[in-house]
């Protein structure tokens, strides 16, 4: 017997507008609170002070381990009195002039790099050699060039964040889609403003990963200099101001240095990087 | 009177070299597309269709001939040809839907900030967009990019709109939605266009004239009128009887037997 699938009669179903049914539903306080992402993260950070505070209380000694509450006291001390305040304006001056040069830099290099064959060689060539030597082992050779100060500081501070971002863009410009780049070539963009207008907001989501990781080498390159050379270029920096404290054993303000690094480098992701990043790339689909 | 062609494509043979060897897309080819013509270039894959249509655009040189726009030899891309791609990423994502159809008109330098917004504007409506001017590209659908792209390109009001499958990655329903929106287009402004297609049915649509090329490398087979068909003929026995002498022409078949039309020849969908 050959199988039929039943005949069935049709039938139309005249659509009436809906009104009784609602279209979308709020989600309940605590899924909505649970949502914002600062709470959690906030959580997140209460849970570690609790843990924190725990360990040092059972450990019983300030000299190895103050403990979070005390940590937070010498830092609310710090910054009151001004000390730490002006420690941390002495370190992001020199911070912000190496990783602004280092940008400039980075980008003349990944501009060169996609509009010439010998460009992109020598960009290669040259992240290929310094990328991997830590920017902290040019410093005696900085301090021999430069003199003790800003300069050399600064000098480091180029090296540690020019060949990320670079090596990060230049990976962007190539991933650019061969379509955008036609585009961008048939409203006749070419040179410099080909790459200002089509390939750096198209590379932007890898330039950005570029600048974030360029800040921190930026950061780390600073303190470790601080830590070791502070003294001699004079005003000192923050590293400068946790090494001082730890020779003096005052390690409650050791820690309350090291967390103002920690809180300055949050902030810069979450009020900085991210707001960019909320701004841009995510606002245009690029990110999610 | 006879007018003068807008566009001379003469003896036109393009080549692709790979690392290994040297291929040839096209050969010999040669053909004139006038102004108001809606001329589509139809072959299977591998016939250089969109090769010519990129050489035409000035992304690639021929290795021989020359293709010459009002006389003008064409050496480099320029914003006189804009080109609708058939990718959805030919917007710019960072740019607003109002902000891409400007973009060209500002990166040309051929209109200031304030006229190339009201231009932007007048066509975005022509396409039914007004509404979604300050959108993001990411948020719209595929059928919407393809209106925004050819937004954008009637806007810059080029000499000749060059179309490489425009409507290849849309659903069947949209695809037939966007040729038909845009024949009224061309109603209304009267563009150059020439379009690439690999669908014989959406050249005999679009087209007013089709030239058929063949593959391996591409040379020219035969151009044919199709100005007397629309998309009310989609089902007519003269469409099905064209239908068939492209595809013969194309894939070189012997002679057909005469067929009768009968009902279950017409199709709806392609």
């Amino acid at each position: 017997m050959s199988l039929y699938p039943p005949i069935r009669p049709e039938y139309e179903v005249p659509l009436t507008p809906l009104t009784d049914v609602p279209l979308q539903r709020k989600l309940s306080l605590a899924q909505r609170l649970w949502q914002q992402s600062w709470l959690r993260k906030s959580l997140i950070l209460l849970l570690l002070a609790l843990l924190w505070e725990v360990l040092a209380r059972w450990q019983n000694n300030d000299l190895l381990l103050p403990g979070f509450l005390q940590t937070a006291q010498a830092f609310v001390d710090g910054v009151t009195s001004g000390e730490l305040l002006e420690k941390v304006w002495i370190s992001l001056q020199v911070l912000i002039k190496g990783y602004l040069i280092g940008i400039a830099l980075a980008f003349v290099l990944t501009t060169l790099a996609v509009s010439t064959q010998l460009g992109r060689d020598f960009l290669s060539t040259l992240t290929a050699m310094f990328n991997p030597l830590p920017a902290i082992a040019l410093l005696p050779l900085a301090l021999l060039w430069f003199g003790l100060g800003q300069n050399s500081l600064i000098f480091v501070l180029i090296h540690s964040v020019v060949w990320a971002l670079a090596l990060n863009t230049y990976t962007g410009f190539l991933g650019v889609s061969e379509t955008l780049r036609m585009a961008g070539r048939n409203y006749g963009l070419r040179g410099l403003r080909f790459v200002l207008f089509m390939l750096v907001p198209a590379a932007l989501p890898s330039i950005l990963a570029g600048l974030r990781i360029g800040w921190a080498f930026a950061w780390r390159t600073l303190i470790a200099a601080e830590l070791v050379f502070g003294a001699s270029s004079g005003k000192g920096g923050l590293g400068w101001y946790i090494f001082q404290n730890r020779n003096e054993l005052f390690t409650d303000k050791v820690f309350a240095g090291l967390a103002m690094v920690i809180i300055i480098g949050l902030l810069v992701e979450n009020l900085g990087f991210n707001t960019i990043e909320r701004l841009t790339v995510k606002r245009w689909g690029m990110l999610r | 009177m006879i007018a003068t062609p807008l566009l001379q494509v003469e003896r036109v043979g393009l080549q692709y070299r790979s690392t290994t060897a040297v291929v040839q897309a096209t050969h010999d080819v040669s053909f004139d597309v006038y102004p108001a013509d809606r001329f589509v270039l139809l072959g299977p894959s591998g016939c250089g269709k969109s090769s010519l249509l990129k050489a035409t655009a000035g992304f690639i040189k021929p290795a021989a001939g020359e293709i010459r726009l009002d006389g003008q030899i064409i050496t480099r891309p320029g914003p006189d040809r804009i080109v609708v791609f058939q990718e959805f990423d030919q917007l710019p994502p960072w740019k607003t839907v109002l902000q891409n159809v400007m973009f060209p008109l500002l990166a040309s330098r051929t209109l200031g900030k304030r006229e190339a917004a009201e231009r932007a504007a007048h066509y975005l409506d022509k396409v039914g967009l007004s509404r979604f001017a300050d959108a993001y590209p990411h948020t719209l659908s595929g059928g919407m990019k393809a209106r925004v792209a050819i937004a954008r390109a009637l806007a810059m009001q080029p000499k000749i709109l060059l179309m490489d499958e425009p409507f290849a990655a849309l659903d069947a329903l949209t695809r037939r939605k966007m040729q038909e929106e845009l024949l009224i287009l061309w109603e209304e402004v009267r563009f150059t266009l020439l379009f690439v297609t690999h669908s014989i049915e959406e050249a005999l649509v679009v087209g007013n004239r089709i030239l058929l090329l063949s593959p391996h490398p591409g040379r020219v087979r035969a151009e044919i009128n199709s100005h007397q068909y629309d998309l009310q003929s989609l089902g007519s026995v003269g469409f099905q009887e064209t239908t068939r002498r492209i595809h013969r022409l194309l894939f070189d078949e012997g002679e057909p037997e005469p067929v009768k039309v009968s009902f279950q020849d017409v199709r709806f969908s392609y």
